[in-house]
């Protein structure tokens, strides 16, 4: 193993690691909206929403996030969305969080024992004051490590931004192995630096589901 | 225009799940200050018809009236939303299992409603949380929450946080059978209490003593029907129908 050149081009790598972790935070900001949209459609009243949200979720989550990427980043200048690669890339992925996330969330919500919400209408709060006051409080404590697992999940899959030539950290890794030869080394070196990035937002998240839990 | 004299009146109460029929046309009168029992046996129909009341669980046909306004008024969504909030202040309920909010102290379990709903300061509605908690012999656990709490006192803090809203009926549902048989007494002393202070009530219970002990009249549901009805001392001490003496007979051999 080439440590010295691991060494040599490991700044690179890090400048790299820092478009993933700006890829990630937009990636799961994008996300985060869509599954609260997703969520609320899946819960809405009327049926045709909640067929629009149940859609949403099927799709994003039964093809790979690849193709979606392909289709909106290739695909889309033929039906007049142009985008650049980083644009594509957040979007794409972060309308794919998405329907992990709103499935997440919904989990969380349905979870509550429906006693909670009948307690709530029967004191004559409305649906929405009922759903704000008594049940996302109580969902939100349940939603933190599940939306730890989407946002695990979310900033791996940014590496396949390197399929539409985003220069994040498996694209560098890639294009020094152009240059070097040595494909054990550099993707070695991608491969600690995610692990990184990954540990420290599992640690984040730990630290703020003790948080929430302390009532 | 009801009868002033029917302050509860449940007419032709009809509910339907597919096929099956929980409720088969029942009408019920409860005059104001009157304290009603309904005990049958499990799937009777009888929590079904407590919870068509605040239309918690919405009829089929029939109508519910409380104080001359119809609770299930037919009316598009978002009247209806609102036309229904507002009864519902009027009517408090009791749960099997309390429904206590886990995330709140005993204290904002009461205060919440009549802050978010009757508009209270924070300090009108933490006074009227102390009141009520004192009531029902809470004011000291105000600040735990529900997990800090036994079975009973829970039970007193929900009927606490009903009572908050100064509802016009009380409903409550099974309200001590989720509880271990020593703390079934406290609550009944604060069923008890209300029942002093004229509260109007409908109790679906499994406990034929209280119910004889505080009920002006019992109502005897199976499959859906009132098979018999009546002040306790008749209903209980001579029962009319077969149905209700073999259900008596049961009940009342299996408290001793």
């Amino acid at each position: 193993m080439d440590i010295d050149l691991m060494l040599k081009v490991y700044p690179f790598f890090l400048e790299a690691a820092g478009l993933t972790i700006l890829l990630s935070i937009l990636t799961a900001i994008l996300g985060l909206f869509c599954g609260i949209l997703g969520v609320a459609a899946r819960l809405s009243r009327f049926a045709f929403i909640r067929f629009l949200g149940a859609a949403y979720v099927s799709v994003f989550r039964g093809t790979p996030a690849l193709i979606q990427l392909f289709i909106l980043y290739f695909g889309g200048p033929q039906i007049g969305i142009q985008l650049d690669a980083f644009e594509a890339g957040v979007i794409g992925l972060g309308i794919n969080a998405g329907a992990y996330m709103t499935e997440t969330i919904r989990g969380a919500i349905i979870s509550i024992d429906k006693g909670q919400r009948e307690a709530a209408r029967t004191l004559g709060l409305s649906s929405w004051q009922a759903m704000y006051k008594i049940i996302l409080p109580q969902a939100a404590r349940l939603m933190v490590r599940p939306l730890g697992v989407n946002l695990n999940m979310l900033i791996k899959a940014t590496a396949l931004v390197a399929a539409i030539s985003v220069i994040e950290l498996t694209y560098t890794a890639q294009r020094y192995i152009g240059s070097t030869y040595k494909p054990f080394e550099m993707f070695l070196l991608a491969g600690v630096l995610y692990m990184i990035i990954i540990y420290v937002v599992g640690r984040g998240v730990a630290w703020l589901d003790r948080k929430v839990q302390i009532t | 225009m009801t009868d002033k004299q029917d302050f509860v009146d449940i007419r032709h109460a009809q509910k339907s799940y597919g096929n099956l029929e929980v409720l088969k046309d029942i009408s019920l009168k409860v005059k104001r200050g009157q304290i009603v029992a309904i005990i049958g046996p499990s799937g009777s129909g009888k929590s079904t018809l407590l919870r068509a009341i605040n239309d918690l669980d919405p009829l089929t046909k029939g109508e519910i009236w409380l104080d001359g306004v119809q609770v299930n008024k037919k009316l598009p969504h978002r009247q209806y939303e609102k036309h229904i909030n507002e009864m519902r202040q009027q009517i408090g309920m009791v749960f099997q299992h309390f429904n206590l909010f886990p995330h709140m102290t005993a204290r904002d379990n009461v205060a919440m409603a009549p802050k978010m709903l009757k508009g209270l300061s924070k300090e009108e509605a933490d006074k009227l949380a102390e009141e009520q908690l004192d009531k029902v012999g809470m004011l000291e656990r105000i600040d735990y929450y529900p997990s800090q709490l036994s079975g009973g006192q829970k039970q007193r803090v929900a009927i606490a946080r009903a009572l908050a809203m100064h509802p016009k009926l009380m409903l409550f549902d099974e309200a001590t059978s989720a509880l271990d048989p020593e703390l079934v007494d406290e609550v009944n002393q604060v069923m008890k209490k209300l029942a002093e202070e004229d509260m109007t009530m409908i109790i679906v219970t499994h406990e034929m003593d209280f119910a004889a002990s505080v009920c002006d009249r019992v109502l005897f549901m199976d499959q859906g029907v009132v098979v018999e009805e009546g002040p306790p001392e008749v209903l209980f001490k001579n029962p009319t129908k077969a149905r209700t003496r073999e259900f008596l007979g049961k009940h009342l051999g299996a408290n001793k």
